[in-house]
């Protein structure tokens, strides 16, 4: 499958051109937004079928973007637990969550929370970024609740 | 435009677990049977309108397959669940701007195969939109099969909003169910449910329920749009095309919108019934896409059936069942009767406007309002039915 790395491990992103900024920062610890330079509207990097890069400024539709860090603090803005195993290498991990956090900058992203059991997952909970190292090279940013 | 044209003739296969068929062959088959409905001739079409879906026959190259020759309008259209009613629309158009006569709109899959599980046929999201950079990132957070990640995910919330229980989603597919029990061709004929049996169905994704979730089919659907004048001296009483809209309210990524809460069937009923000129207590059939129990719920209340928030009392008296004031999805819906994404309810709301529903059938079915919706509420078609 194009794109993914098919190991009895859990799929690996694999960054291109234009995804390498985020997972360059996520390598170092930083949740990268693109945002707009002009009007200053941050973008989620997640959502659709498909790239989910938005190429241009969703408000202004300037095409001036830019990668900008994000200060990975958000709220849980929904949440689901998958019980359906679609891939063998999650069936040891359902139910797990699938989750949806609102970032302080504006933007929705789908994620993980970890570190909190599924019934202490609630609708409003105060999350921040942390991240995970699939792979020497990609790490990906998941969610946690503030330390 | 308002009654200009009008559905003149409906095929259906048959549908659910139907193997060793191709796509084009459901398709030519529900061609040929939505003719003999309407007494056309194959020759007779001049347009061809087919829903672009998950399977690759399902292109403009099918005019070949088929046989159709010397048309003035081909395409292929998607906007996903709601391409039923949009094609409709751009039949409905260019018949009225004298572009095409007898347009032939179309929906066919087979995707299901004996011994393959659904998760592994095309729904599997993994054949959806794999690739690299962030548009890999779902599959590295679990995220397969994102209509029912994504559906789940609209239902939690609309649950925290509103306090909507799965008892209130739940009557929704048992009435469907029950429903169902008077169509033979629907895949859960002979299979009543109860409410314990929806709360005993396993979990999907988390609210949802197996049993809040649509069927699979393999089969086809045709529905052959004309002028209201030709359809007149036709086969089928005319289904006419009264009014129609669209919406798509965009991304629901963005904080300070919820478009998958707030849905685009506010915008596309509002223009739909206006352009009908009917009110929605004119309304006596209701036809709701329903790829899952939230979708018919939360469709009620942006047409304004009852107020945001209030979808989960205003179902739970079973009122959308057999027997109850407002009949919904009355041959069992996608969740009980077959899958062909808006020529489910499509094809049910020609039934009913003509009549023709048997045991089901609704006895005032003047105005028959049919829904579609594509995406994760991203799309959003509404047709109002005439009889």
């Amino acid at each position: 499958m194009a794109g993914l790395v098919e190991t009895s491990s859990r799929p690996v992103p694999i960054p291109d051109d234009e995804s390498r900024p985020f997972f360059d920062g996520a390598r170092q610890g930083v949740l990268l937004l693109r945002r707009c330079h002009a009007c200053r509207t941050f973008m989620s990097p997640t959502g659709g079928i498909g790239t989910p890069l938005r190429p241009r400024c969703v408000k202004c539709f300037s095409a001036d973007l830019e990668w900008a860090p994000a200060t990975g603090r958000g709220t849980l803005y929904s949440f689901a637990l998958m019980h359906q195993v679609y891939d063998p290498a999650f069936a040891d991990e359902v139910p797990y969550n699938i989750a949806v956090v609102e970032l302080d900058e504006g933007v929705r992203m789908t994620t993980n929370v970890v570190g909190c059991a599924n019934d202490q997952l609630w609708i409003g909970m105060p999350l921040e970024v942390t991240f995970e190292q699939l792979s020497d090279e990609v790490a990906i940013p998941k969610f946690r609740r503030p330390t | 435009m308002k009654g200009r044209t009008a559905i003149a003739g409906l095929g259906m296969t048959e549908m659910g677990k139907v193997y060793g068929r191709t796509a084009t062959d459901f398709a030519a088959e529900a061609l040929a049977l939505a003719l003999d409905d309407a007494g056309l001739a194959k020759d007779d079409v001049d347009g061809l309108l087919v829903n672009a879906n998950h399977s690759a026959e399902m292109a403009p190259m099918l005019q070949m397959s088929l046989g159709l020759e010397d048309l003035t309008l081909v395409n292929a259209m998607s906007a996903y669940g709601s391409s039923a009613g949009t094609m409709l629309q751009y039949a409905a158009h260019a018949i009225t701007a004298g572009q095409a006569s007898v347009v032939a709109c179309l929906y066919a899959d087979a995707p299901l195969s004996p011994g393959g599980s659904i998760s592994q046929s095309s729904y599997n999201g993994r054949r959806i939109g794999t690739g690299s950079g962030l548009a890999s990132l779902r599959f590295a957070y679990g995220d397969y099969g994102p209509a029912n990640t994504s559906y789940a995910l609209a239902c939690r919330r609309h649950m925290h909003l509103y306090g909507t229980t799965h008892d209130q989603l739940g009557t929704i597919a048992v009435g469907q169910r029950a429903w169902a029990q008077f169509n033979p061709r629907a895949q859960m004929y002979g299979r009543p449910m109860t409410l314990d049996d929806y709360h005993a169905s396993r979990w999907i994704v988390e609210p949802l329920h197996l049993l809040d979730c649509c069927l699979v089919s393999n089969g086809a659907v045709a529905v052959i749009v004309t002028s209201a004048e030709r359809a007149r001296d036709l086969r089928q009483p005319p289904v006419y095309l009264l009014g129609f809209g669209q919406a798509g309210p965009g991304d629901n990524q963005r904080a300070g919108r919820e478009p998958a809460v707030h849905t685009g069937a506010k915008r596309s009923g509002e223009l739909a019934l206006r352009m009908a000129d009917v009110a929605l207590e004119d309304v006596d059939v209701l036809e709701l896409y329903d790829c899952y129990t939230y979708t018919v719920l939360v469709t009620l209340e942006d047409y304004g059936f009852c107020e945001k928030g209030e979808g989960g009392p205003f179902v739970a008296d079973g009122k959308l069942g057999p027997g109850g004031s407002l009949p919904t999805n009355t041959g069992g819906g996608q969740l009980s009767s077959f899958y062909m994404w808006g020529f489910t309810p499509l094809s049910e709301g020609v039934i009913q406007a003509r009549g023709h529903g048997g045991e089901r059938q609704v006895p005032e079915h003047e105005v028959v309002l049919v829904s579609g919706n594509g995406g994760t509420l991203n799309w959003h078609s509404t047709t109002v039915l005439g009889a």
